[in-house]
């Protein structure tokens, strides 16, 4: 079996959640990337998790996301998503990426 | 490219993936590319009860950049065969 395709084409037009090199959370609507992993994301926001209080929602906008500063872009069900209550999610921040 | 004709042969396989900043993500391996960019689907991620930030998603793309190394499944690496491999291209070919 040779696999499926790579790129992130099937991501196009799709909500996507991106955890970056220093941790962060972006979920947003994937309008285009490149093959460096160069991101644009339309309409999106961090998720800012803490061990103290709920998630916390940032609105940001579009954004222009560098590849080198990503971790994992994450394909996300919206049912799911919409489904979960984000107030009562505690958890600790991630770590950042340490090379 | 030894390690990418490798990782394609994996595809279909589960596997787990630990990342650079410690999350280790399983699930059954989709694509891999040149720079080991992997994609993963019907990924869980491990200790979800310490990393609740992916609940929501399925499937993922793994920047090969972050990963630290990746579980395999057992029995499928044909040790002797990798290790030959892995001579004849340090020689070149």
């Amino acid at each position: 079996m040779s696999g499926g395709e790579t790129g992130l084409a099937q991501y196009v037009d799709t909500t996507v959640s991106v955890i970056t090199n220093d941790g962060r959370t972006i979920v947003g609507t994937l309008r285009g990337y490149d093959q460096a992993t160069n991101l644009i994301l339309d309409e999106c926001h961090e998720r800012v998790y803490s061990s103290k209080s709920g998630v916390e929602q940032l609105v940001l906008g579009l954004y222009v996301i560098r590849g080198d500063n990503i971790a994992v872009i994450g394909e996300v069900d919206d049912d799911k998503d919409a489904s979960i209550d984000f107030s009562a999610v505690r958890a600790a921040p991630l770590k950042p990426v340490t090379h | 490219m030894l390690f990418y004709s490798y990782f394609k042969t994996l595809v279909g396989k589960e596997v787990t993936v630990e990342l650079k900043n410690d999350l280790a993500i399983t699930g059954t391996l989709h694509s891999v590319d040149q720079y080991l960019n992997i994609k993963l689907n019907n990924i869980r991620v491990v200790n979800e009860q310490k990393y609740p930030h992916m609940l929501s998603v399925r499937a993922c793309f793994v920047r090969g950049s972050v990963v630290r190394f990746i579980l395999l499944p057992p029995g499928s690496v044909d040790v002797e065969l990798l290790h030959d491999a892995t001579r004849r291209e340090a020689r070149g070919g």
